[in-house]
């Protein structure tokens, strides 16, 4: 567990590209496109800030991936990798570079550039080995859809019923993607078309899987008490929690399939720092890592927005939508915004920062004022997540 | 001195319909199956499915294993080897190839025969679309471990054998498959070599006649013409299956011979071997369960196309997925008893089983304090599964599951011979050794769970 640093830093600029397929842009056009987006908000400018951490998967490697597209004056640049936690990864790791009082502003920003490799889904760059790894065969649609039957096994749910969450886990995203002018899909899709995708792996369709697509996203991090000399409407980092879990259910028998224990100590911790007692109460809003709609379903219960075995249920009584007690996903998620891997945590808490400036158009909530985001990199069994709560005030 | 002390076969679980393959090709009406190996076996997987078979009811450790196929995984390598590796001999015990032709399998035989070892011959026979080596040649493998001659199983009463020069089969290296001189030709080359053994056997033997009788050949002639030439022989009986054909031959007749019966093996290939046996007493006990004729019934059907693109003869539009890496050379040899006889590391503390092995322990954080532990032989039950559609498989789509193996241990591994309707949470498996896909002429042996026939599902021990 983390002390901690509550209410020490704060994010005053942010910038986000469309997610989508840049068949015209490069990685290094989209790490341009975000951070302009973020200086063109704020007086300061690229020079005025002190570090940057790059997250990206496999669109660059090292440093120099940012400093060469920005063409920095020789500024430190640490590339981060963590799964799909890299772009929340390069913002814990700014942030804490901020509260440790080495530097006053610095930017954290995100890329990936998926659509170049022609292939279906997300590639691995694994070291030579001897080929006995799972991770080598099974894709991730795969390796998630583990949940489906595992889950019912485990509640007795009926999987028609558990076929109508995970559907509605998607329609609620592509509804809520179609109110983002920012999204890769922005339309609406109806339940029979969800259900009518060709196959994937298991029971996933092709609209239970998140969007392969390029983008970047950037934010900028100061000392909290120096906020408002920058913005008027700062979002301060409340928690930030990271687990790389020991991947013991991929080799413990007592592991369902049903839960991400990584998800539920990243959540506790990030609760404790944040000093959140009933999530279900306290959180305006979760944007949490929907890269299959039968992760959503288990994240909930994870998180403490539902009850063990009941997501299901919460999910299709309404609860997660935008009208709903507590809206998931506002932005279309990882589903139907789209998931460039280095980019989505920063887009996560782009959404929130968005939503706490009342700018969200027509997705916009009322009055939010503490949001969560989640990320998820590996798969079940085996897996690194990732926690934050972010606030509107300064506690 | 050493007898024959056990045997066991192992026929893959696929077959080809050849009134499929008539119907495809145009070429009339075809009648009956053939046993073909899956996509995912080869000669040396199948011949460590007979001799695991073998050693699991007789256990035993070789001093030798002499393999024999025409049909070799790997040149320039020994693939006897892997064979070794998988089932957990120790290195002390030699193991060698014995490749390229049918007569291999009989090589296989006399070596192990004089040095008390393991005989192991497997086969993958392919012919070309619409040929007779397609319809009438079977895949499959057989062990044959020869051992104390207490133990014997029948006693071989007189071995001989007959070289001759002759062009009635070949095969280019690297071709995929082999060409035949006109059937006649070499049926009338070996009808006197094969009636000469026979005579000379029996007269060796002091005896009239012999109560079970096989002719196999790689000539579909001689086959055709067992019967008629002595009365009541058999011939190979899941066609002409390459090196295994001599073994697998033996093999049915030892499923059915009683103690005392005799039994005359002759194989016409480049010459002619003969081998003559009297079944004792230990036969009984020793018998296969599954005999070769249970093991040809049943199986699933393959279709046709499918059976083409798994030998190379149609290529198929691949998943828009990157083709794997070739496993690489130092990662496997460390990972070899992992790799090959699916050995894990369980912890001398808490008992908690690694799959993989590892050295800090999962549940009770003890550092190097693990006992190896092979699971090859052990059973298990899926926690959960799926059908990767999108996943690059040498034949889609990929069938996963988590397994839980009784008395402890879980990993995540294909299934094989399966169908995406044959699993569900809680169905019982076993292993079986399996050729994952071959990546820039590096194959990637590895295990696969198996679903369990329903008679050995039950749970070992209750632990599910």
């Amino acid at each position: 567990m983390s002390k901690g640093i509550r209410d020490k830093v704060a994010v005053v600029a942010m910038g986000c590209t469309r997610f989508g397929e840049h068949w015209s842009s490069s990685a290094e056009d989209l790490l341009v496109d975000a951070t302009k987006e973020l200086f063109d908000s704020t007086s300061v400018s690229r020079d005025d800030i002190e570090a940057y951490w790059l997250g990206t998967l496999a669109s660059g490697q090292s440093g120099l991936t940012l400093s060469k597209a920005l063409a920095l004056d020789y500024k430190p640049v640490t590339r981060v990798e963590n799964y799909c936690a890299t772009g929340s990864e390069a913002f814990r790791n700014a942030c804490y570079a901020v509260a440790s009082g080495a530097y006053d502003r610095v930017v954290a920003v995100g890329v990936e550039k998926l659509k170049d490799s022609g292939y279906s889904g997300l590639l691995r760059s694994d070291p030579p080995g001897d080929g006995t790894a799972a991770e080598l065969s099974l894709t991730a649609p795969a390796a998630f859809s583990l949940l489906d039957p595992a889950y019912c096994a485990r509640y007795g749910v009926d999987p028609a019923d558990m076929r109508a969450a995970m559907t509605h886990v998607a329609w609620k995203n592509h509804s809520n993607g179609a109110r983002n002018p920012k999204a890769q899909f922005q339309s609406q899709v109806t339940k029979e078309k969800i259900e009518a995708a060709p196959k994937v792996a298991g029971r996933l369709g092709v609209f239970d899987c998140s969007g392969v697509s390029d983008g970047a996203a950037a934010a900028l991090i100061v000392r909290a008490e120096e906020a408002h000399n920058y913005t008027d409407r700062p979002m301060y980092v409340k928690g930030l929690s990271l687990v790389a879990g020991p991947a013991r259910g991929a080799a413990d028998p007592d592991y369902d399939y049903t839960t991400f224990p990584e998800v539920v100590r990243s959540a506790q911790d990030a609760y404790e720092q944040a000093g959140v007692t009933d999530p279900r109460s306290e959180i305006s809003l979760a944007e949490v890592h929907d890269c299959f709609t039968p992760t959503e379903l288990v994240l909930m219960e994870d998180m403490g927005f539902a009850e063990r075995g009941q997501a299901w249920k919460d999910i299709l009584d309404g609860a997660f939508e935008l009208g709903g007690r507590l809206p998931v996903n506002t932005d279309g998620g990882l589903k139907s915004f789209g998931h460039p891997v280095g980019a989505s945590g920063l887009r996560m808490l782009y959404e929130c920062w968005l939503q706490f400036r009342g700018q969200a158009g027509e997705r916009q909530l009322d009055d939010p004022h503490l949001a969560l985001t989640h990320n998820l990199g590996g798969r079940p069994g085996s897996c690194v997540s990732f926690v934050s709560v972010v606030g509107s005030d300064r506690g | 001195m050493t007898a024959l002390v056990a045997y066991a076969t192992y026929l893959p679980k696929h077959r080809l319909q050849l009134s499929e393959v008539a119907s495809t090709l145009g070429t009339g009406s075809g009648r009956g199956s053939r046993v073909v190996a899956s996509f995912d076996e080869d000669s040396t997987t199948m011949a460590v499915e007979a001799a695991a078979a073998l050693l699991r009811s007789y256990p035993a450790t070789p001093r030798s294993i002499y393999f024999a196929t025409t049909s070799p995984a790997y040149l320039d390598k020994t693939n006897a080897s892997a064979i070794h590796a998988a089932l957990g001999l120790p290195p002390e015990a030699f193991a060698a190839d014995l490749a390229g032709s049918a007569r291999s399998g009989m090589a296989a035989w006399r070596a192990a025969k004089a040095d008390g070892g393991l005989a192991v011959s497997a086969d993958v026979r392919v012919g070309r679309p619409g040929s007779s080596d397609e319809r009438t040649g079977g895949d499959g493998a057989v062990a044959l471990l020869f051992g104390d001659p207490k133990g014997a199983i029948a006693d071989v009463l007189a071995e001989r054998s007959w070289s001759t020069e002759i062009l009635d089969r070949w095969r280019a290296p690297g071709q995929l498959a082999g060409e035949g001189w006109e059937e006649r030709f070499g049926v009338e080359h070996y009808v006197p070599l094969l009636k000469r053994a026979a005579g000379e056997m029996l007269a060796e033997a002091g005896l009239e006649a012999v109560d079970h009788m096989v002719v196999v050949s790689p000539n579909p002639g001689v086959r055709k013409q067992a019967a008629r030439l002595f009365s009541g022989a058999a011939t190979s009986p899941l066609g002409h299956s390459g090196a295994a054909d001599f073994g697998l031959g033996l093999a049915s007749m030892l499923d059915r011979a009683m103690p005392g019966e005799t039994i005359l093996v002759l194989s016409a290939a480049d010459g002619c071997d003969a081998v003559l046996l009297r079944a004792t007493e230990n036969l009984v006990r020793k018998r296969q369960q599954r005999t070769v004729a249970d093991q040809l019934g049943g199986g699933i059907d393959v279709a046709y196309a499918t059976y083409l693109s798994w030998r190379g003869w149609l290529e198929r539009e691949p998943p828009r997925r990157p083709e794997p890496d070739r496993p690489a050379g130092p990662p496997s040899a460390r990972a070899a008893d992992w790799k090959f006889s699916f050995t894990g590391s369980v912890c001398s503390r808490c008992g908690f089983t690694h799959l993989p092995p590892m050295r800090v322990c999962k549940n009770c954080g003890a550092m190097d304090e693990m006992e190896a532990r092979s699971l090859a032989a052990a059973t298990g039950t899926v926690a959960t599964y799926t059908v990767d559609r999108l996943a690059y498989s040498p034949s889609p789509p990929l069938i996963e599951a988590i397994v839980d193996f009784d008395g402890g241990g879980r990993y995540t591994l294909e299934v094989a011979d399966a169908q995406p309707d044959d699993l569900a949470v809680g169905t019982r498996v076993d292993l079986s050794f399996r050729r994952l896909y071959t990546a820039r002429g590096v194959h990637n042996y590895f295990w696969k769970a198996r679903v369990l026939a329903p008679e050995r599902s039950t749970p070992v021990g209750g632990a599910v």
